[in-house]
């Protein structure tokens, strides 16, 4: 009689989804990595430096790891949670008192705190290999433009608590692009910008009312900041991290000469 | 000022403190155990035909830290903390100034010893001794106080995990230098054969997958994220702080104005970062750990990241306090602690204090350009300066450093010219840092008519 996991492997339904026995043996381990859509992300084979964790710290994939950790947790807290001034903080404050699963918000929290870190030692590794050496350069640009996207996520997703702690960090943050040289109106050189003697910078047209949505953080900062923590910067980053990965493939490996 | 009870703060954190004890000497004895079973325990010292090996000395260790344990569980934390005289003195001795140099020190002892400080023996003996620091101060209530509160545990952690990290890349590196002087090649060209990814990296994953959700729900059960009270746009809270990962810019704003702490230096920093691979020309280094081949590359990154950001957040984060005045790791944040601020421009230095005159300035009724002249004769020392440090040092490096000629003739005129400037870029905060502690220098330029003070 053949065992339930036979019966299993060998139904039609099981079949149509992987489309190969068991990876068991040489032939079929590669044919895993090249048919499963997830994994062909990876080589089939690959140098086994390129896995020693003494080597490779494993930071880069953890940090893609804690993404994953973020916009599934993230997801089930949008459900939950209306950024607007009424609601806001009462909805944190349920996620914390009330609401079951309300450890989400901690689990978040706490990912994107390691998420930063993972980054900046993901980044510490490739330097310290000399992995961003040629015909990696453009992969390491690719890297910072992440790196600051991962910081931009953070900081937008700072303010959505909205309590004191939230408002008061991204005031002290956003106060900086007061300062934009021309483009703020306290900056160097914005007082040059006048036409027929109306300045054209004030602080309702510079750049940190377009960051700010108004001319200090409220209601519009809340919106802004959830569309751009929810949407555009997660949607930016996961095609940046697409090409990142992608262009690790193309460039032969994490490191070493091509 | 303290308003809590120092026998009652004691009690609260005797559990913790006991239960920090027990885990540094479960880990040490597991240090013991790996080196005894691995047989790598080697012999330290003999007393009376009594054999003493590295496992041995490791199990001495955790059986005080176990000691110690027992006393914090007993009630009796409090007999465990530095005396209250070294904490004084420590507080007294910290500043900006000693901090950030000191820092700097520590770090160019480490990396010029680095070939006796990798070692595991040594590595192991600082992490313990760090620990038992933590774990001494921990009965403070100031220190305890700053650094567990839950949003700067991870700084805490990050703390542990660079060191941890830059001693495990120094150590191979220092092996691989030693391989390469021998006219080996690097560990990492012993592994070059290929292995399937399915199962040796897929597997790795999933592993690695799972111990990190199990941390990140332990965390999250442990401590609970923060939330203060709901946002009020007319109380401010002293001190106002950024998220943690920007308080090194927030730390710049010490020496710096907003439009150059907060826009162009951070501008030049991701800037910077991307130009790594453009100007970094040298070949060697790539895809092994090593410092001899790459010493420029390697001290400068190392300098920007480990003292220009990381040792900034540090103290942005456990040492800057109400009104961002600097308070000791055992000071009381006090909202009242009032420090001289009697800064300097460089035009008043010039024209008031050296030659005796007063600023030149415009006479009343004097049209736009004429003030912007004037103004820039009251600056012109300031100017000269920026201008000259600018336009004329990255020649003068040509002209007068050969190391600096070198890279001039490899790299050609646009990427020298970018890595020199960006060179003096990054220079830019420790000069201004040097100048506030020295002279107590404010601005060089100062033009407050137009927001352009530098």
């Amino acid at each position: 009689m053949p065992s339930i996991d036979q019966i299993i492997r060998d139904s039609q339904i099981w079949k149509s989804i992987f489309r190969h026995p068991a990876p068991v043996d040489r032939r079929n381990r590669v044919v895993v990595m090249l048919t499963n859509f997830f994994l062909h992300l990876h080589p089939v084979s690959i140098k086994k430096q390129g896995i020693a964790l003494s080597f490779t710290w494993c930071m880069g994939g953890i940090t893609f790891f804690l993404f994953l950790v973020e916009t599934v947790t993230g997801v089930l807290l949008m459900f939950y949670y209306r950024p607007t001034l009424e609601w806001a903080y009462a909805d944190i404050t349920a996620l914390r008192d009330v609401a079951s699963l309300g450890i989400l918000r901690e689990v978040h929290r706490w990912a994107a705190h390691a998420m930063v870190i993972t980054v900046w030692l993901h980044m510490y590794r490739v330097f310290l290999t000399g992995s961003y050496k040629p015909p990696r350069e453009f992969n390491w640009v690719i890297g910072v433009i992440l790196l600051l996207l991962t910081l931009l996520l953070s900081f937008t997703g700072y303010l959505l608590p909205w309590d004191q702690l939230a408002i008061w960090a991204i005031t002290v943050g956003s106060n900086m692009a007061r300062a934009t040289p021309i483009l703020g109106h306290e900056g160097p050189g914005a007082a040059l910008l006048t036409l027929d003697g109306i300045d054209m910078i004030t602080n309702a047209s510079d750049a940190r009312f377009g960051l700010l949505g108004a001319r200090f953080v409220g209601e519009e900062t809340l919106n802004r900041f959830y569309v751009l923590h929810c949407i555009a910067i997660p949607l930016g980053a996961a095609l940046l991290m697409a090409i990142h990965f992608w262009r690790i493939r193309k460039d032969g490996g994490i490191s070493g000469p091509l | 000022m303290h308003g809590h009870n120092t026998a009652e703060f004691l009690q609260g954190v005797a559990g913790f403190i006991g239960c920090y004890y027990l885990a540094i000497a479960a880990m040490n004895a597991t240090a013991a155990l790996f080196l005894w079973q691995t047989g790598r325990a080697r012999s330290y010292f003999k007393i009376s035909g009594l054999t003493f090996t590295t496992a041995h000395i490791w199990l001495i260790v955790s059986l005080a830290f176990t000691m110690m344990g027992g006393i914090a569980l007993g009630g009796m934390a409090g007999i465990l903390s530095l005396p209250s005289g070294l904490r004084a003195t420590f507080d007294l001795l910290m500043g900006p100034m000693t901090y950030t140099l000191g820092s700097l020190v520590i770090l160019s002892i480490l990396y010029l010893g680095r070939n006796f400080f990798v070692k595991p023996m040594v590595a192991w003996s600082g992490l313990n001794l760090s620990l038992l620091f933590m774990g001494l101060s921990l009965t403070d209530y100031d220190f305890a106080q700053i650094v567990t509160k839950p949003d700067n545990v991870p700084i805490v952690a990050m703390v542990y995990l660079l060191g941890y990290f830059t001693w495990l890349s120094a150590y191979r590196a220092v092996q691989n230098d030693t391989r390469i002087a021998n006219g080996e090649g690097p560990l990492e060209s012993l592994d070059d054969e290929k292995v399937l990814v399915w199962p040796d990296l897929v597997y790795t994953e999933l592993i690695c997958m799972i111990a990190l959700t199990v941390i990140l729900i332990v965390w999250a059960v442990a401590l609970q994220a923060p939330l203060e009270e709901p946002a009020s746009a007319v109380k401010t809270p002293n001190p106002s702080k950024a998220p943690w990962y920007f308080l090194g810019l927030q730390e710049m704003l010490v020496y710096y104005d907003p439009w150059m702490a907060g826009v162009v230096l951070p501008s030049m920093v991701v800037f910077g970062l991307m130009a790594i691979p453009y100007i970094d020309f040298n070949k060697d280094g790539n895809g092994y750990y090593t410092i001899n081949e790459r010493k420029f590359a390697y001290i400068t990154f190392q300098f920007g990241f480990l003292v220009l950001w990381v040792t900034l957040i540090v103290m942005g984060t456990f040492l800057r306090g109400p009104n961002w005045n600097f308070f000791g790791f055992y000071e009381t944040w006090d909202a009242h602690k009032v420090e001289a601020l009697n800064n300097v421009d460089l035009s008043e230095y010039f024209w008031i204090r050296t030659l005796g005159v007063g600023r030149p300035g415009a006479p009343d009724g004097a049209g736009m350009l004429e003030s912007i002249g004037w103004i820039l004769v009251r600056e012109a020392p300031g100017i000269i300066c920026v201008v000259g440090y600018f336009a004329f040092l990255p020649p003068a490096m040509v002209l007068y450093s050969k190391f600096f000629r070198k890279l001039f003739v490899r790299m050609g005129f646009l990427r020298f010219m970018v890595l020199s400037n960006l060179i003096l870029m990054m220079a830019l905060l420790p000069i201004k840092m040097l100048a506030r502690w020295s002279v107590n220098m404010k601005y060089f330029i100062s033009i407050p008519e137009y927001f352009l003070n530098f």
